[in-house]
């Protein structure tokens, strides 16, 4: 297994309230993403595992494209990955997101 | 804290996770999960195995509520490691188990459980571990049934209930099944890995799903109520077995069991597949049973005794 | 050991024992105090269908109805559950569960039931009989397993030499009595013969165990770590959820 982390600033902080979400299965060719609102301001921490060696700068694109467009700043986002191709992640990642937008209603 | 839930998008049960199915379970909002994905107990010997972890290990335990009633639930996810039980895994399924035993009684909790089973069984990576969770599921499984719990098995994802899962379901008070619900002991393939395909060709598709499958699951007894592919199916089927006769776990249910499994023996042990047990059951549609849609179906299960009398 | 050197050296103020169709044990036997005990089996490394696992289940009814509280105690010797597509067909899972519930309610009814595997024991067989019981231990040569290593490394796709080495490291996937122990599936090896009278009797005379014993078991001996752990933890978040509604 190969582990990656990336960190940037996001434009913003990620909008909701959920303070976590969890999207997609460790399944062959897809991932799951887990989303913890847990930073201090629009700081945006990833952190990937996957068993697929040397993809490294793809991920990072991905990763680096997704905090752009969508702005998850606060956001912890742990990654358990099984061969996934790029599309699906920034589909799990979109999808992550939006979750964290959904009242979790108490 | 309660979960944040994705809804399925196409309503299959089949096809949607185990969070999804949940999700259509249960009263929207309610679902309360214990020990988390955030927990991040993970299974610690896949590593050892070069595998990818799941950060609930491929089982969600929680509470939500049923038409307003309080129920616990457990979903295993089919997709990840084919919903096989490991140690952890096993692990908070007997907790949940053991919270239903040991607190039923008490004015807020709740009386019933839901298994969500989707599984191949017992995880080999972890076999020793895994199998001996099992075991302990079902001890606490039956203890909460003494206590006077219900546990109602809900089968019809991909990975069916295998293996141990299998006998896990047949625990249960209850059983709901899909024709999805593919249930047996030994799965095809290992069959056919030990005996050869001229004992069970796994490849022959049609042959699989009418010896393991839901449908003759249900004629036999194996399973009181048969739902549609559909997350709101379930849903409706789980809800009238509940507000129906739940059995007790004692010695007049099993005595009944006994005779029931007696009885099937003695009018389809002979059988070698799974139309000649319909044939001897005279039912109308023999040939066609495999082809029938679920309500034709449902019609035909609810008229024949074997598959209503359930003792379990 | 042989079933008659077993039942020789467990009972040997007496035992009278028959083997039935499909491998099954039954009789009664005297231990202790002029005690008497209800022996039950799967023998002759007979794999646990449909029929055996019906016909087991019927003795352990009787027992309960005919005999209350009397002791169970279930030799093992067979095999994994009978894979055979008709018993498949016919609904293995529920005469396997129906087994094992008979089992569990003898225990619950006050009924000692202790296991001892002599011989192999396997999967789906192993859930249904020795690992129902309240208390399981093996005498030399007692061979508990799920799966074997070559059938083990087809599935997980991995070399067989790799998962050899690996089973040295740890005992939560390998077959064997050797990884049985330390999770706590398995209790004790009752190694010498002229101590397993003696040895039978003390086990039937302890307390029945309440509360599901092996995880803490399998903790305390270093082979399972995080069972009782993660059950506990479940446990304690249900009751503070419980709490909130």
């Amino acid at each position: 297994m190969e582990t990656l982390f990336i960190q940037r600033d996001a434009a913003q902080r990620a909008p909701g309230k959920s303070p976590h979400a969890l999207v997609g299965v460790v399944a062959s060719g897809n991932l799951e993403v887990l989303l913890e609102r847990v930073l201090d301001g629009v700081r945006c921490e990833v952190h990937v595992k996957t068993p697929a060696a040397g993809f490294g700068e793809v991920w990072r694109a991905v990763i680096e494209d997704f905090i752009e467009r969508h702005a998850p700043g606060g956001l912890r986002i742990s990654i358990n990955d099984c061969g996934a191709r790029p599309d699906t992640v920034s589909l799990r990642l979109a999808q992550g997101v939006r979750l964290m937008t959904m009242e979790a209603s108490e | 804290m309660k979960n944040a839930l994705v809804p399925s998008r196409t309503g299959s049960w089949y096809e949607a996770t185990a969070r999804e199915r949940i999700s259509g379970l249960l009263d929207a909002g309610t679902f309360h999960e214990f020990l988390g994905p955030t927990a991040r107990a993970v299974s610690p010997h896949l590593a050892l195995f070069d595998l990818p972890e799941a950060f609930d290990d491929g089982i969600i335990v929680g509470r939500g509520k049923l038409q307003g009633r309080a129920v616990l639930v457990a979903a295993q996810e089919g997709r990840f490691m084919g919903g096989t039980f490991g140690e952890v895994h096993g692990a908070k399924l007997v907790g949940l188990l053991r919270y239903a035993r040991d607190h039923h009684a008490e004015a807020t909790s709740p009386r019933a459980v839901l298994l969500l089973l989707d599984t191949g069984g017992v995880r080999l990576q972890e076999a020793n571990v895994g199998e001996l969770a099992v075991s302990e599921i079902i001890r606490a499984l039956v203890e909460a049934r003494a206590a006077g719990v219900a546990v109602i098995a809900l089968v019809g994802g991909r990975a069916g209930a295998f293996g141990g899962g299998g006998i896990l379901a047949a625990c249960c008070s209850r059983v709901v099944i899909s024709e999805q619900g593919r249930t047996s002991v030994s799965g095809p393939e290992v069959i056919e890995t030990n005996m050869g395909a001229e004992e069970f060709d796994s490849l022959d598709r049609p042959l699989v799903w009418r010896t393991t499958g839901g449908k003759t699951r249900r004629l036999l007894g194996g399973a009181g109520a048969y739902a549609a592919d559909r997350i709101e199916s379930f849903r409706a089927a789980a809800l009238a077995l509940l507000d129906g006769g739940i059995p007790a776990f004692d010695l007049a249910t099993l005595a009944r069991e006994q005779a029931r499994l007696a009885e099937r023996l003695e009018k389809f042990g002979a059988c070698q597949d799974a139309p000649e047990i319909w044939q001897r059951m005279r039912l109308a549609d023999a040939a066609r049973i495999a082809d029938l849609a679920d309500e034709d179906f449902n019609q035909i299960a609810q008229a024949q005794p074997e598959a209503n009398h359930d003792a379990r | 050991m042989t079933r008659a050197e077993l039942l020789d050296a467990l009972f040997p103020a007496g035992h009278a024992t028959r083997v039935e169709a499909d491998g099954i044990l039954v009789g009664t036997a005297t231990y202790g105090q002029n005690e008497t005990v209800a022996v039950l089996g799967l023998v002759e490394q007979t794999p646990l269908g449909v029929e055996g696992a019906l016909a087991l289940a019927e003795h352990v009814l009787e027992i309960i109805r005919h005999s209350p509280g009397r002791p169970i105690v279930v030799l093992i010797d067979a095999q994994s559950q009978r894979m055979r597509r008709r018993d498949e067909l016919l609904g293995l899972n529920e005469y396997l569960a129906h087994l094992t519930k008979c089992f569990l309610l003898a225990s619950q009814r006050g009924h000692r039931t202790l296991g001892i595997i002599f011989g192999r024991i396997a999967a789906g067989a192993f859930i249904a009989t020795g690992l129902a019981l309240d208390q399981l231990v093996a005498v030399p040569g007692g061979d508990p397993m799920v799966m074997d290593l070559p059938s083990i490394a087809r599935v997980t796709k991995l070399p067989l030499d790799r998962l050899e080495t690996l089973a040295k490291d740890t005992p939560v996937f390998a077959p064997g009595l050797a990884h049985a122990l330390p999770i706590g599936a398995v209790q004790e090896v009752w190694e010498n013969p002229v101590e397993l009278s003696a040895k039978l009797a003390a086990a039937l005379q302890e307390p029945r165990p309440t509360r599901d014993e092996r995880a803490a078991l399998g903790l305390a001996r270093g082979g399972r770590l995080h069972a009782a752990e993660i059950a506990r933890r479940v446990e304690q978040e249900a009751v503070a959820a419980a709490a909130h509604d």
